[in-house]
């Protein structure tokens, strides 16, 4: 049985396939469940009630709003260049599901524990941009078309200086695998060992990064239907519109996950003493989109140029000189190789 | 035949499919999507060869940046291909002709090609080796370190041209200023006014 | 070992450095009020440049054998320097009255600089190759320069889409050489080589060749160079007449001779059909032109067959002859460019042969200066560029070449009508209406020295021949 799972082809892909499975099943319904989440936070800072009709205390709007999507017919507009209209979403929805293959829950718990796994991230989200050029560029339409630059030319601003600040994470590492990032963490004084510390400044600009690439707000731009005709999905409807919200939001958990891996230790206890264990992980998860869900709420939108300014003038420049004075601080082992934790570790 | 065979034969087929379909595909844009499923069908190939750090460059540069400019030039592009196409016809024969003639000499040079005597033990990986990211950054860091400062050289110089012959300093427009716009204070924006009802100002 | 290496590479890295300083410090300064400063300092640090290289001795290799420090590469250099310094000099006045001093101008050619300088070293294939991408792309932007003008833009573009077509060649050649050695070291692959090339290899060879040959523009791979040349504002084209030929005949000799300098036999034959090519070529297509800068790309071409036949002899004589004639054909060059540049009329560039009818009654002195020029460019014997002509033909003949030395004066003979005709409009054309005065200082002193040195030069050369001799002794061996 075990010879199986581990020598038979058939059966490897089998077992890959099942644990792709493990990952993908909790996260689909955890994200049902943080969509509620995020529309509730929002009410209550509006002092609304939210969603509260389908099921106790509204608990299953989202498979309420999944099932009216999914029965809904399938709009295809006129003139719409039909293979690419349809695979644009699709491509989204993948993109945004394949990118976990490599982030570790817990020890040894990673579909691929792939040497390069940040550049993996990377890469992965660097393919997003096409769900949403190809989405806007098929759909015919001028406002789609206006709406796919836009959100492009935003993701691809961000991923800049996402990029570096991850450099800065990898610097005091040694190393591009989350698992290493996670365990270059570990330390007697608890959540003071994690990263946080040592790059704060970059944890905020992470954070906003985090909202920009994934057009949260403030930098909601696609959502701006009033001024703005929304964007590259106007449209869109039913199930692939559906698809695009899933990969959005899958995104948004995804970021989740890279803040609290990459400074907040991922599945490692806060507090000496406590065991580890996957459970920190979601937990420091679910702060992170409780984070996401209140920016939501509290702050207004930028306007478009204010949006470019802000990536290309103030993120970029602070988020490079960040690596360099990391690279020094790193290389000279300041603070007893605080920035060096290579040093320490091997 | 083996997993590894299996996804090579596919990635293969993939980039030959997709850098045929980039030639034949009627619609540029189509080309360009093509092409980029070219370009990651060739990062898996990397991925087999054990270069997993080119594969992830490959896709982060090319895919993630190149090719979104390309997307972005020919969607915006107003080209009247049927004319391109109808050019494209015209010039045909000749270029099959060069075209075969150039496969031809490839042939002859593939046929006859051979290698140096040593070749193989100077291109083989050297003993202990460290993952390639690592082996990657070592050589580049210090064999290999002035070109990776002339390639610095070479980015500045295309940035200073892509500044020199597009940039206009635009002196009749009025500019957005940041800073001043922060540092306004409310006290000389804003006359609080004491409004009796019924009065008006 | 990497203190060792950075001091063979600081020239290279000073002038870098220089450059991008400079950037930083005009870009967030004055801006284009600086371009004066930054030309005359550049072209300071270039000729000083020149010195601390011309006074160093001894052979030293930098990075495992892929940047070489000897004779041949300082010979190269020191002329590179003088050439960009002379250009950044002689041109201020002409970039000044077409308003294109903008602070980029003279820091691309710096950057150009740099890029010629690590070609003429470079020991290693890829060390090659990012040397000839630096300059290639500083020297695509300084074409189009003059960006509101369409014939600049389209010199710039088309140079762009040849030359990155030339640089596929030459990379796709340097693979093939690679992929049967093992390695890219010049060191190595001329080991690889000591048994002579398969067939295969043979395509790497050509392939090289041909990128070499778009780089010097030399025929066939000629084609881009009478648009570029005639698009290109005068200075950006006096300076792709001159510095980057120089570099890429070092860059050609030095590769034939390092890498494959036990093949001799197999890249001999492919030369000499370069240099006869370019020689009939530059000699006929000059002949129907009226465009004095189309006219010079034709002559360029021209003299360019002629060096390459020094390099087809295969000696260290062929070598030394070749340099020789660089740099003759350079001072030529850098003289008749800077009397296209001061041609001018009601404000505008002219850069028509007819408008010349009569210019020895204005200018007696420039005239007669240029008459020297064209009389050397032509080979007319009382002038140095007699003799550059005869090194070469005679190597030639010297490495068992007489028929090509044959064919190298009936090509000669031919060209010598397009630079008389220039002649015989200055004297004895008919009356029009005048050019400007406004030849700049520096121009009149690049003219009337360059013609003094093609007459005066008869002596000894200034010194050239045995430095070429010696820098020629340090690649073949």
């Amino acid at each position: 049985m075990v010879a199986f799972f581990t020598q038979n082809p058939f059966g490897i892909v089998l077992l890959i396939l099942g644990q792709a499975l493990l990952i993908l099943v909790p996260l689909l319904i955890a994200l049902a469940f943080l969509m509620y989440v995020d529309r509730k936070v929002w009410a209550a800072v509006q002092m609304r009630r939210g969603p509260n009709v389908v099921g106790p205390w509204g608990l299953l709007q989202s498979f309420a709003d999944f099932i009216k999507y999914i029965v809904k017919e399938i709009v295809i507009p006129a003139g719409a260049d039909r293979a690419v209209f349809i695979i644009a979403p699709l491509l989204t929805f993948v993109v945004a599901v394949i990118a976990w293959a490599v982030i570790p829950f817990n020890p040894g718990w990673v579909l691929a524990d792939v040497n390069v796994a940040v550049l993996y991230v990377l890469a992965i989200s660097s393919l997003g941009v096409y769900g949403v050029i190809m989405g806007g560029w098929a759909s015919n339409s001028k406002y789609a078309f206006l709406g796919a630059l836009r959100s492009a030319a935003q993701m691809i601003s961000y991923e800049v200086s996402m990029g570096l600040i991850i450099i800065g994470v990898i610097l005091s590492t040694g190393s591009l695998n989350f698992g290493e990032i996670v365990r270059a963490q570990e330390g007697g004084y608890g959540l003071f060992n994690w990263y946080w510390l040592p790059h704060l400044p970059m944890v905020v600009l992470f954070f906003v990064a985090a909202l920009a690439e994934t057009s949260r707000p403030p930098f909601d731009l696609p959502e701006a239907e009033t001024e703005l005709v929304a964007g590259f999905f106007v449209e869109y409807s039913s199930t692939p519109f559906l698809l695009y919200m899933i990969g959005e939001l899958m995104n948004v958990v995804l970021m989740c996950a890279l803040l609290s891996i990459l400074f907040f230790g991922g599945w490692l206890s806060p507090i000496p003493g406590l065991p580890d264990g996957v459970l920190w992980l979601i937990a420091k998860m679910a702060f992170w989109f409780f984070m996401f869900a209140m920016v939501k709420a509290i702050i207004p939108r930028y306007r478009y140029d204010q949006l470019m300014r802000l990536g290309w003038k103030v993120m970029l420049p602070l988020s490079l000189g960040w690596v360099l004075i990391v690279a020094f601080l790193a290389k000279f082992e300041v603070f007893g190789g605080f920035w060096a934790r290579w040093a320490l570790g091997a | 035949m083996t997993a590894a065979a299996f996804t090579f034969y596919l990635f293969s087929l993939s980039v030959l499919a997709g850098g045929l379909m980039t030639v034949l595909a009627r619609n540029p844009v189509h080309s360009v999507l093509w092409l980029i499923l070219t370009f990651i069908s060739a990062a898996g190939l990397f991925v087999l060869l054990g270069a997993e750090f080119v594969a992830m460059l490959l896709v982060i540069v090319y895919v993630g940046a190149v090719m979104v400019l390309f997307l972005f030039v020919t969607m915006m592009l107003d080209v009247d291909f049927a004319t391109l196409k109808g050019e494209m016809a015209r010039y045909m024969p000749l270029a099959l002709f060069i075209g075969v003639v150039i496969l031809l000499q490839f042939a002859v040079a593939y046929g006859s090609w051979a290698i140096a005597p040593g070749t193989e033990t100077r291109v083989a990986a050297p003993a202990g080796a460290m993952e390639n990211t690592r082996a990657l950054g070592v050589l580049l860091y210090d064999r290999y370190f002035l070109l990776f400062q002339l390639a610095g050289l070479v980015l500045l110089v295309a940035m200073i041209g892509a500044i020199v012959l597009t940039l206009r300093h635009r002196t009749d427009i009025k500019r957005q200023d940041v800073i001043a716009q922060m540092m306004r204070d409310p006290k000389t924006a804003i006359e609080m006014l004491d409004v009796k009802p019924g009065q008006g100002l | 070992m990497f203190a060792a290496d950075f001091r063979i590479i600081l020239p290279e890295a000073i002038l870098a450095i220089w450059a991008m300083g400079a950037l930083i410090a005009a870009a967030w300064t004055v801006k284009d009020a600086a371009t004066r400063a930054l030309t005359w300092a550049t072209a300071a640090l270039m000729l000083a440049l020149a010195l601390w290289i011309g006074t160093g001795t001894g052979v030293d290799s930098a990075f495992d054998g892929s940047f070489v420090d000897d004779r041949f590469a300082r010979f190269a250099k020191v002329a590179i320097l003088l050439i960009s310094a002379s250009i950044l000099l002689m041109g201020e006045g002409y970039m000044t009255r077409r308003a294109l001093m903008r602070f980029e101008y003279p820091l691309l050619i710096a950057l150009a600089t740099v890029g010629m300088l690590v070609m003429v070293s470079s020991g290693d294939l890829i060390v090659l190759y990012m040397g000839v991408e630096l300059q290639s792309l500083s020297l695509y932007v300084l074409a189009a320069l003059r960006r509101d003008s369409p014939r600049s833009t389209e010199a710039g573009l088309k140079y762009f889409v040849l030359g990155a077509f030339g640089s596929g060649l030459l990379l796709y050649g340097a693979s093939l050489a690679y992929g049967f050695a093992g390695t890219t070291l010049f060191s190595g692959i001329i080991e690889a080589t000591a048994d002579g090339v398969s067939l295969g290899l043979l395509f790497a060879l050509v392939f090289m060749m041909a990128g070499f040959a778009y780089k010097v523009s030399a025929a066939p791979f000629h084609m881009w160079t009478p648009d570029v040349y005639e698009g290109a504002p005068t200075t950006v084209t006096a300076f792709f007449a001159t510095a980057p030929k120089m570099a890429g005949m070092a860059l050609f000799a030095r590769v034939m001779f390092d890498a494959f300098g036990n093949v001799t036999g197999d890249w001999q034959q492919i030369v000499a059909f370069l240099s006869v090519f370019s020689m009939f070529l530059g000699a006929f297509g000059g002949i129907g032109q009226m465009d004095f800068k189309r006219l010079m790309a034709y002559s360029t071409i021209g003299h360019m067959g002629f060096a390459l036949m020094g390099l087809t002899a295969g000696t260290g004589l062929g070598v030394q002859a070749m340099l020789v004639y660089m740099a003759i054909y350079v001072t030529m060059d850098l003289g008749a460019f800077a009397f296209i540049m001061s041609m001018e009329r009601d404000g505008r560039p002219v850069t028509d042969i007819r408008s010349l009818n009569l210019y020895s009654r204005e200018r007696p002195l420039v005239a007669l200066a240029m008459l020297v020029l064209l009389f050397s460019l032509a080979g007319v014997p009382p002038t140095v560029g007699f003799f550059g002509k005869y090194y070469v033909l005679h190597a030639a003949y010297d490495g068992g070449f007489g028929w090509l030395a044959v064919l190298g004066v009936i090509a000669s003979v031919i060209s010598a009508f397009y630079y008389l005709r220039i002649v015989y409009f200055m004297y004895f054309g008919r009356e029009t209406q005048p050019l400007d005065r406004v030849m700049s200082p520096a121009a009149w002193v690049f003219v009337v020295g360059c013609a003094a040195i093609m007459v005066f030069g008869v002596v000894n050369l200034f010194g050239v021949e045995p430095a070429a001799a010696g820098a020629a002794a340090a690649l073949v061996n």
